[in-house]
């Protein structure tokens, strides 16, 4: 990485990293008398992708659902885009245009893909319901526009010829990339991914990859994402953050995270004599 | 039906209470005027629904959210009676009744004899239509249509796409209490306001079951094979067991159903993966 300044850096394949869009601030979550957080920063920049690795239960997915507004912090700072967050509600974050997949998938199981990923373009729908009742002039267009839209990002990710299928039926991967489509549907400034290769056989992880950094590098998405596949992680990402029981270990390049030693420690073990 | 003949609300509990006699407040409101009332009303307690109960159980489980709406059902019908008292009570907002001349002419020219139908219930199946018609529009054509499809699939999905469950679920309500409005001024004009009409939106059950939960078309095709059955099935078998098969025709032939047919007659059959 070359010099990091407050506008940005440029990654080691030359892209242009712009400045931060999210920044965290010792944020610290608690479950009762567990800790899953313990006062943990780290920013993500414009148009990078950002890992959040670490053991099991090390609070990656914890750190997720704080950015997303599923869980609020009991100390700490979220802010976005220069601005402190207040607690908000999910659905609220994601009119912010803050998009998230699940780590065990969530989608809507009796809609079609095709209707699955409409709802990723809810808040973009601005006609009134009165127009909307009526289908005419303003809601009409809108829906028409909305569904180019859907298509182009169903061309995108290669999944025509299932668009009318209830997503019930689909075999997993399947509905891994059904759920990355309806949240690139909202067209989002900053996409939250978590562990969008779990479970997948190495085929399906490497057509996974290959969308993600064309999500990244067509549409500028800021992407922060966790994942267990540390080569996957190494490839793709272009800052890492480590986290280990709660706390952050390590963050850097993929290289700087390798050779830092409380990383090697978390993952392979330490002897205690 | 209590604000069109302007009734005390609690009378008799008032009365008890106090030694007083209340019984009206002396004034008439129009029939429309007393329904828009009655709409706004709903809106109102889908507003303290959500507050109150709903909002305290996002992302439980669906048994949860239906007991839930069944606690509720009986809280509001004992409420009612608290309010207004449990007798029969006649309805009349102007809607047509009695025979339909018309189609008893008709009739009488093809087949020699007349067919009586009641005015009220012709109206009640146009009406009907049009609701299920309107209804269809809403949930597959709109924005809120696809939030409602959306939310009744899954919580988390649903806000992690922008969909306030708060609006969704007031609004849900809000259409949930006008379709009963409208239900219940068809059969309170038919056969009085009584509580046991509550009865009558239980049977919506086995014609769920009958048509397959997942689909709306089989709603409407189980709701007229139970319908016409459970008449048939009166007049023919009835008399040899003693009549009052209505009661439970529609029960026996859900369970027939859930034993040979679980998912329905067009509903989707459930592949549990293991």
């Amino acid at each position: 990485m070359n010099a990091m300044t407050q506008d940005g850096y440029v990654t080691a394949d030359g892209r242009q990293i712009g400045p931060v869009v999210m920044e965290l601030k010792n944020i610290t979550l608690r479950f009762g008398g567990v800790v899953a957080i313990k006062d943990i920063s780290f920013d993500i920049r414009q148009g990078e992708i950002r890992a959040i690795i670490g053991p099991n239960g090390a609070g990656k997915s914890s750190m997720l659902n704080v950015i997303s507004g599923f869980y609020h912090p009991q100390d700490g700072q979220v802010i976005f885009k220069g601005q402190p967050r207040p607690a908000m509600k999910p659905y609220q974050v994601a009119r912010l245009g803050i998009a998230r997949t699940f780590q065990n998938i969530a989608l809507f199981d009796g809609m079609s893909v095709l209707d699955n990923i409409m709802t990723g373009r809810l808040n973009k729908m601005k006609a009134g319901f009165l127009s909307q009742a009526i289908w005419w002039g303003a809601a009409e267009r809108e829906e028409n526009e909305n569904r180019a839209a859907v298509e182009r990002i169903i061309d995108f990710l290669e999944i025509q010829n299932i668009r009318k299928t209830p997503v019930g039926r689909l075999p997993y991967g399947l509905k891994k990339r059904v759920e990355l489509a309806r949240a690139l549907a909202a067209e989002p400034n900053l996409l939250l991914l978590d562990e969008p290769m779990a479970g997948m056989n190495v085929e399906e992880k490497e057509d996974m990859s290959r969308f993600i950094l064309s999500v990244n590098d067509e549409f500028g998405t800021t992407i922060c994402l966790i994942e267990h596949d540390m080569g996957v992680v190494m490839d793709l990402s272009d800052r890492v953050v480590v986290m280990d029981y709660g706390k952050k270990i390590g963050d850097g390049t993929p290289a700087e995270v390798r050779s830092n030693q409380a990383v090697i420690d978390a993952y392979l073990g330490v002897a205690h004599d | 039906m209590g604000i069109q003949n302007g009734q005390v609300p609690f009378a008799h509990l008032i009365n008890a209470t106090f030694g007083t006699s209340l019984h009206h407040f002396g004034w008439t409101v129009p029939a429309v005027l007393a329904v828009a009332l009655t709409a706004l009303i709903m809106v109102l307690l889908a507003f303290l629904i959500e507050k109150l109960v709903l909002q305290h159980l996002v992302g439980q489980e669906p048994i949860i959210l239906f007991m839930a709406t069944i606690g509720l059902a009986y809280f509001l019908e004992g409420l009612g009676d608290v309010m207004w008292g449990a007798d029969i009570k006649a309805l009349d907002v102007g809607l047509p009744q009695g025979i339909s001349d018309g189609i008893e002419a008709v009739t009488g020219q093809w087949f020699g004899y007349g067919f009586f139908i009641d005015r009220l219930d012709l109206w009640a199946t146009l009406i009907a239509a049009m609701l299920v018609a309107a209804l269809v529009a809403f949930a597959q054509y709109t924005k809120q249509g696809r939030a409602m499809r959306a939310v009744a699939d899954d919580h988390q999905a649903a806000m992690s796409v922008g969909i306030s469950l708060r609006f969704i679920w007031v609004m849900v309500w809000s259409i949930a209490g006008f379709v009963a409005l409208v239900a219940g001024i068809m059969w309170g004009t038919k056969s009085g306001v009584q509580f046991s009409l509550s009865l009558i939106a239980l049977k919506a059950l086995p014609v769920l079951m009958l048509g397959g939960f997942t689909s709306i078309p089989g709603a409407i095709v189980g709701g007229l094979i139970i319908g016409v059955g459970e008449k048939l099935f009166e007049f023919t078998i009835g008399p040899m067991v003693g009549g009052a098969t209505e009661n439970w025709f529609a029960y026996v032939l859900a369970l027939i159903f859930l034993v040979f047919r679980p998912q329905g007659l067009f509903g989707e059959r459930i592949i549990e993966r293991v």
